[in-house]
């Protein structure tokens, strides 16, 4: 279920990208973290206890957005912008 | 590369010859934005280099290009000055060798290492000025990793960048002014916020009144955002101590503490933070002197009144040196500018430096009144729960910093030595703060005298297979 709730700009294109292998859209100017968690409620897992994360600073501080593109590039969701049919894989985290 | 333009400006016959790569500013927010102007009005032009992809800066951050809202709606009062910060950035970037998008994540002899597009440069300097800006500034609470928690100035961002609130059903907490800002734009915007939930007490905001008075503008701003929350039904609470923020896999509620009573309140997000922090790593790697403040709490690069820092060369500008908000921001670069421009023999308006110098003393003294309106928790260490997830990049627990403490460290680099917090990716941009006051709380020692956490390069993570610029 979403986490985020889009209050204005809504009138945008619409892009069509890939998440975890399944389709899923955003629009023209989102960034993968609002792509994403208008969607969906995590964008990864954590590296230490697998718990759901999503995101916390917004501005490429925290390092806690990072998901993985179809090309192995790993980015910060909340700093690279969506583009159309980018294959989006959020990394489950690992258990100690 | 283009020599400098000297138009009306005489250079003094000793002044080096200045190369657009010469003088390099990094960050283009105000502080960043007023600096490159003021350079490139007496001639000289220089580098500007910012992560983001628009100038502007965190405080004016931009929306894409396409978004519609106007300035006033992203904004409020502070429209105009926005627009002004904007406007320039976008007169000055044909002029400039502006580089947005990079990543500055090393300094050494006098060269920036930077990261763009997956591909590595490097940037040499003589004159640099640093207007690295600031983050939140947070004090971890139960249940602070949960999705749909966010520090305040990320509610902020998705709002003013995205277009989105961080939830249905919104609660803000913490303090400072951006508190009760962002659930003013939040509940303006639509969203329903829920509660603001304030640390610091009514009376400490009415001991601050006379300081304050000193910026009776912004005190205004102040209190007609709380003001329009309360008109507007929205639950304001003081002296409020978070407890913690519920939920399995995502926020359901928060808990929180105030006198004698413990209250909850169900919602789906969270934005929390106590004021700002400064970005301090770059200075620490061009090897400024820091000094203990204690106005912000923290080591900060010691500049002088003219914002040289203690390296020729290096100028400290805006909040990246000490937090003093977005108009000190705008002046401090400008001041830089002039004194750098000074030091290399230009011809600069000295009254106009003298003055800004006067301004932002002001300003600093406006800055104690805030500190005193919202003042540190002091006892958030002694409340911490052994449980609390500190360095929420390598979940280690306030208990396993205690544990090391008990083992006898105390000094903040030996104690992430030990137990690693602060050495994950965010570098202890999140949680250095707050260990700090863990270890000096149970060490016995003051805040000050637990060491400082120092920066190391990169500064943030850098993707494998960079590719080096031949």
């Amino acid at each position: 279920m979403a986490l985020l709730k889009r209050l204005a700009e809504r009138d945008r294109a619409v892009l069509p990208f890939t998440l975890d292998g399944q389709p899923a859209s955003g629009l023209q100017g989102d960034t993968l973290l609002t792509a994403v968690l208008t969607a969906e409620d995590s964008l990864r897992g954590s590296d230490f206890s697998g718990e759901p994360r999503a995101g916390f600073c917004l501005m490429g501080a925290c390092q806690d957005c990072w998901v993985k593109l179809g090309d192995g590039r790993r980015v910060r969701a909340c700093s690279t912008l969506l583009e159309a049919n980018v294959c989006v894989t959020r990394e489950p985290g690992r258990s100690l | 590369m283009n020599e400098a333009k000297n138009g009306a400006v005489s250079e003094a016959v000793n002044a080096p010859a200045t190369s657009v790569a010469s003088t390099v500013i990094v960050g283009a927010g105000p502080a960043g934005i007023r600096a490159a102007q003021t350079l490139l009005a007496h001639g000289l032009r220089p580098c500007l280099l910012d992560e983001s992809l628009r100038g502007g800066g965190q405080v004016y951050r931009r929306q894409p290009e396409h978004f519609k809202r106007s300035a006033k709606a992203l904004y409020g009062f502070e429209a105009g000055k926005a627009e002004s910060v904007h406007t320039t950035i976008d007169q000055l970037q044909a002029e400039i060798d502006y580089r947005p998008e990079t990543l500055v994540w090393n300094a050494e002899s006098r060269t920036l290492d930077t990261l763009h597009n997956g591909r590595a440069a490097q940037v040499p300097f003589k004159h640099l000025i640093v207007a690295t800006g600031a983050t939140d500034r947070i004090l971890p609470v139960p249940g602070w990793t949960l999705p749909g928690v966010y520090s305040l100035g990320a509610a902020q961002i998705a709002l003013k960048f995205q277009g989105c609130a961080i939830g249905q059903r919104v609660v803000f907490a913490g303090s400072g002014p951006l508190l009760y800002l962002v659930a003013y734009q939040y509940a303006k915007a639509g969203a329903t916020v829920a509660a603001v939930l304030d640390s610091s007490p009514f009376s400490a905001q009415t001991r601050a009144l006379p300081a304050l008075l000193g910026q009776p503008s912004t005190l205004a701003k102040g209190l007609y955002y709380r003001a329009w929350l309360t008109a507007h039904g929205v639950p304001v609470h003081q002296g409020v101590h978070l407890h913690d923020i519920q939920g399995e896999r995502r926020v359901s509620g928060v808990s929180w503490q105030q006198g004698n009573q413990r209250k909850n309140l169900v919602c789906d997000a969270l934005a929390f933070a106590h004021a700002l922090r400064s970005e301090t790593q770059l200075a620490d790697l061009l090897g400024c002197d820091f000094a203990w403040s204690a106005l912000n709490r923290a080591w900060l690069p010691t500049r002088d009144a003219a914002g040289r820092s203690s390296v020729e060369g290096v100028y400290l500008a805006g909040d990246g040196a000490g937090i003093m908000g977005a108009d000190a921001a705008e002046m401090a670069g400008e001041l830089a500018a002039l004194t750098l421009l000074g030091d290399l023999g230009y011809r600069i308006d000295r009254a106009r430096s003298i003055e800004l110098q006067r301004q932002l003393a002001a300003i600093q003294r406006f800055r104690q009144g805030l500190e005193t309106a919202f003042p540190f928790p002091e006892d958030w260490a002694a409340k911490a729960p052994d449980s609390l997830i500190v360095c929420r990049c390598e979940e280690v627990s306030a208990g396993e910093i205690r544990q090391t403490v008990a083992e006898g460290h105390w000094e903040i680099n030996r104690v992430k030595a030990m137990c690693r917090v602060g050495m994950g990716r965010c570098q202890g941009r999140m949680c250095g703060l707050a260990a700090t006051e863990i270890v000096a709380h149970a060490s016995g020692r003051e805040v000050a005298c637990v060491g400082r956490l120092r920066g190391q390069a990169p500064i943030k993570p850098l993707p494998f297979g960079v590719e080096a610029e031949q």
